[in-house]
């Protein structure tokens, strides 16, 4: 209270000057009314003007006042520079309003810890395991046999629960007209406990939930969802809604915040692990939940991964029995010695971090680069503004302001700067943030992430403000307290100590800019590259129509609806697969033929497809036969090159046999009757697969025909654009019957492009941020060549009048500057190839020592420096000796 | 200004416990009644009275307010707070206690 009146005193120092003088006015009249003298009371009294200021310093921060006065004076200073300033500002503002974009971005998808309790004691529970690349990498991905094991294993030191990724589903609340998609995430009944999360209505899951296969047919909507979709309703409670054959019944609403674990996505629902496909809960080699670990109070992290170790190693001692024989020891071996890995899971964990999280961290270091290049233009601005203000600062010092009053003065205008750019900075990254996250939305699944605005975000906002007004700020203030005065107000200063702190500024903003000119130059030739990858097939003008049809299917019916499709006018062919190439779905499976199954790479791919696919896709039959309408699996199969390669030594495997799995255990033998050429099957990096196309209509071992109540429809049209007709293909699928439905659609194309979403992102932001740097440094730039002609103006007049040529005054102007370029051009190579590492894993086909990608860095920076240089430079020429020294 | 810090807890304590006996006095009737009371013989700066009272009122032991006087004068009037009343007894026996020790060695010498 007392502080904050002090404060506001400062503001209303003259209504406070009335109140005092009046009080001390009443004293003496009081006195005059006693009938005492005025003298002797003025001399009771003292001085009346020390009793004045002891009041006012009793009730006035006086700091407080220094500092107003210097913001009314700063400010009215910066007004007069309207132009530098604005320049300043809308640099500096540029810079933070991407620096605070870019922190609540990397807050909200890698730092920001979930809404539970106590988050330091969470983990995710890994292991040490291959990727498609046969390179090492943390697999989350867990059986629910296994998880158990690991449960009891560890039940006395912590707490295990099963949480799966969240999964895009169909569900009803009435009939199938009115389906709805939403994403569901299935986990284990104690983790709401376990999580310390508290139901916003209804209850949540408890252990009692998840017991028996099947029979926990309870759904919990999350806060968000339930605000979306039912606007709060407290009657969703005892609803019930179907998905697939199943029900389910809501019985409670998550609390606010809580969004699922895995930042980047929103989870709708969530329902029990019980209620998971019950034949993935016995099935030991199907994976589909990342095991926590909530660690008890007290107990040792490094126990709890011990006793894991061994559980894990008992388990798979058991899973390795099951394999076939010929498996290599050393793939076993590696099987077996795979170590834990408990990751810290405070912010949640997630494919998208994975895959984002490195590309943010990248981009959080460009946009530091363009803060740091704005930072020294802005330094350099007020260099040479506080150069222009010598006098002031002279004539300040010889009326006896001391250095730290000098100081205070020049920092306040900084922070004016500072707060007016932060302000900028703050609108530009409310807009920002959203925007980038809007960017990264692969096909039908757009990331969603929570960004509000509060402490950490306002924190970070308030920190980097004052960060930059020190950066900027600090060295100007510093120069321009250190004024002699004497030789000041003479009017001649010694010219040549002023360039040098910005010589080495222009230096680091230039080194700056190549490191961001670099890092765009390998993003940008990494999307072009990966986005012209050959894909074996040609998705132009195709559609995909994923299909769903209420009860299971005879396989023949679904090539009927093919048919129908293909008979439509404007489609060019047509045919049906279990999946689209390149959706993200993938089945894979081990092999064996020819003897052998060669170690060191995944499993061959598995596609199955109905007889006119390849035709579809247009990928080319190289010899053998295409599939027929009778063909079943698992009898025939077609083969790719790839595979060819890996088995048969590039020999054609017609005619030949290979050994699979199918229906768990059983291994059956396919006859390979067709080699096609290699097409991508999922992924744009990486060689192309070896893939096996099996025909969609399946036996079972009594030659049954197995029913599917779900595949894809591919389409060809004539026309350009495959959308055109979707209306009519979505209506000719309903008019098949049996309750075929389109559930999904998607171009072909749109599918690909998906492939590249984050390189494409990545390119976008950095040739964004690249043309700043760029402008930004270019601006730097014309304002110290510009300072340096102002500053050598007579020298320069003295050189012209004596008979210096071109050459010579152009040289003397910039030679200076494109030293320091030079040296920042060097620093910002070295810088930027020795990053180079840490975007390694995001480049395709790129190095950053390419010849043509430093050329390309350097190129850029040489000619906005030229650019730069032209008014400075023209401007000394013009110089006119005569004017200028009369001028003197 | 010299500090004059035992004077200024003097004055302290005495302009607190003359407002806890009466409430709503000006600076000139505080001045007055400390002079009164102690016969003449404490004689404060009356120039040092108003900071004082304004210090103690910003440490939230005083309360203040404009009056209006005849004439269309205003005054200001203080009057002791809660806070003040603590103040003043943790004030009051500080003082007892240290002129009591001062006194003990008086008579010891």
């Amino acid at each position: 209270m007392s502080l904050l009146s002090r404060f506001a005193n400062a503001f209303r120092s003259r209504k406070v000057d009335r109140d005092i003088e009046e009080e001390l006015q009443s004293h003496f009249e009081d006195a005059q009314a006693e009938g005492r003298e005025p003298v002797e009371a003025g001399r009771a009294f003292g001085s009346r003007l020390r009793a004045h200021e002891a009041v006012r310093d009793a009730i006035v921060a006086p700091w407080m006042e220094s500092l107003l006065a210097d913001a009314r004076f700063g400010l009215r200073q910066l007004w007069k520079q309207k132009g530098t300033t604005a320049a300043a500002v809308l640099s500096l503002g540029l810079g933070m309003g991407a620096s605070m974009a870019a922190f609540r971005l990397i807050d909200a998808f890698l730092l920001r810890p979930l809404p539970v309790a106590n988050t330091g004691s969470l983990y995710v529970f890994g292991t040490e395991g291959r990727d498609e690349r046969g390179q090492a990498a943390i697999q989350y991905s867990f059986d629910y046999p296994g998880f158990r094991q690991l449960r009891e294993a560890v039940k006395d030191q912590a707490s295990m629960m099963a949480i799966a990724d969240p999964q895009r589903i169909n569900l009803t609340y009435s009939s199938d007209e009115a389906m709805e998609r939403v994403y569901m995430q299935y986990l284990s009944g104690r983790t709401f406990a376990d999580f310390g999360l508290q139901p916003a209505a209804g209850r949540l899951f408890v252990e009692d939930d998840d017991v028996t296969p099947g029979t926990h047919p309870y759904a919990v909507l999350s806060y968000d969802y339930w605000v979306r979709r039912f606007g709060k309703d407290p009657d969703v409670l005892g609803r019930k809604f179907r998905t697939g054959n199943d029900f389910f019944e809501i019985v409670g609403v998550a609390p606010e915040g809580f969004t699922g674990t895995e930042p980047g996505m929103f989870t709708d629902l969530y329902a029990p692990t019980m209620m998971y496909n019950p034949e993935a809960l016995g099935n030991q080699n199907w994976h589909w939940f990342k095991p926590w670990v909530r660690v008890r109070p007290g107990v040792d992290i490094q126990e709890v991964r011990e006793r894991l170790g061994s559980a894990l190693l008992f388990h798979r001692q058991e899973q390795v029995k099951m394999y076939p024989q010929g498996t290599p020891q050393k793939q076993i071996d590696e099987y077996l010695t795979a170590p834990v890995i408990l990751s810290p899971a405070a912010a949640g964990v997630s494919d998208l971090q994975r895959n984002y999280g490195r590309s943010l961290e990248i981009l959080g270091l460009l946009v530091a680069m363009v803060l740091l290049i704005a930072c020294v233009n802005v330094a350099n601005l007020m260099t040479a503004q506080a150069a222009a203000r010598a006098r002031e600062m002279a004539l300040r010092v010889s009326i006896g302001a001391g250095r730290a009053r000098l100081i205070q003065l020049v920092m306040v205008e900084s922070t004016c700067i500072a707060c007016a750019a932060a302000t900028l900075g703050i609108a530009f990254a409310w807009w920002a943030a959203p925007f980038v996250v809007g960017m990264i939305n692969p096909v039908d699944a757009p990331v969603r992430l929570a960004l509000p605005a509060d402490g950490r975000v306002t924190g970070f906002a308030v920190m980097l403000t004052g960060l930059v007004t020190m950066l900027f700020g600090l060295a100007p203030a510093l120069r321009a307290s250190g004024v002699r005065a004497a030789s000041a107000l003479k009017g001649g200063d010694n010219a040549r100590s002023r360039p040098r702190l910005m010589a080495v500024l222009v230096a680091a903003q230039v080194g700056f800019c190549v490191v961001v000119q670099l890092v765009a130059g390998l993003f940008v030739s990494t999307f072009q590259r990966l986005a012209n990858q050959p894909l074996g097939f040609s998705p132009a003008r195709v559609i995909t129509l994923e299909s769903v049809t209420p009860a299971d299917q005879r396989p023949e019916l679904w090539y009927q609806v093919a048919d129908r499709l293909r008979s439509l006018p404007g489609v060019e062919h047509a045919s049906v697969a279990t999946f689209a190439l390149m959706s993200g779905s993938g089945w894979n499976g081990n092999v064996w033929a020819n003897g052998r199954t060669p170690a060191g790479f995944r499993a061959p791919w598995f596609l199955g497809v109905s007889p006119g696919w390849l035709d579809t896709m247009r990928i080319p039959l190289l010899d053998g036969r295409q599939l027929r309408p009778d063909d079943t699996f698992p009898r025939v199969a077609i083969v790719n090159q790839t595979f060819a390669r890996r088995y048969f030594d590039g020999q054609s495997p017609v005619g030949k046999t290979l050994e699979t799995m199918a229906g768990g255990t059983k291994r059956v033998a396919l006859q390979i009757v067709g080699l096609a050429a290699d097409a991508r099957y999922t992924g744009m990096r990486g060689p192309i697969p070896a893939t096996v196309y099996v025909p969609f209509r399946a036996v079972d071992e009594q030659a049954e025909a197995k029913l599917e109540n779900h595949a894809t429809f591919l389409v060809r049209t004539k026309d350009a654009n495959p959308m055109s007709l979707a209306a009519s293909f979505r209506q000719e699928v309903k008019q098949a019957g049996s309750g075929f439905r389109v559930a999904n659609i998607r171009t072909q194309d749109e599918l690909v492009r998906a492939q590249t979403i984050r390189e494409r992102l990545l390119a976008t932001l950095s040739i964004f941020f690249s043309v700043i740097a760029l402008v930004l440094a270019g601006v730097g730039l014309y304002g110290v060549l510009n300072y340096a002609v102002t500053q050598r103006q007579r020298e320069l007049g003295i050189r012209i009048a004596l008979g210096a040529g071109v050459k010579d005054i152009v040289g003397r102007v910039t030679i200076r500057v494109f030293a320091m370029i030079a040296l920042g051009v060097a620093g910002g190579l070295a810088l930027g190839i020795s990053i180079e590492r840490f975007i390694d894993s995001l480049l395709f086909g790129v190095k950053a020592t390419d010849p043509s990608m430093l050329l390309w860095a350097v190129l850029a920076i040489v000619a906005a420096a030229a650019l730069a240089a032209i008014p400075a430079v023209l401007r000394a020429l013009r110089i006119d000796p005569a004017t200028l020294l009369r001028a003197e | 200004m010299p500090k004059q810090d035992s004077l200024q807890g003097a004055l302290d304590v005495m302009v607190l416990k003359l407002l806890s006996k009466r409430s709503r006095l000006h600076g000139y009737a505080i001045m007055a009644a400390i002079t009164e009371s102690s016969n003449g013989v404490l004689r404060v700066e009356e120039g040092s009275l108003y900071p004082a009272l304004r210090r103690m009122e910003e440490a939230g032991w005083l309360r203040a307010e404009w009056i209006s006087r005849e004439g269309g004068r205003r005054a200001r009037v203080y009057e002791i707070t809660a806070g003040g009343r603590k103040q003043l007894t943790a004030e009051e026996s500080r003082w007892q206690a240290g002129t009591a020790a001062v006194n003990q060695v008086l008579r010891m010498a």
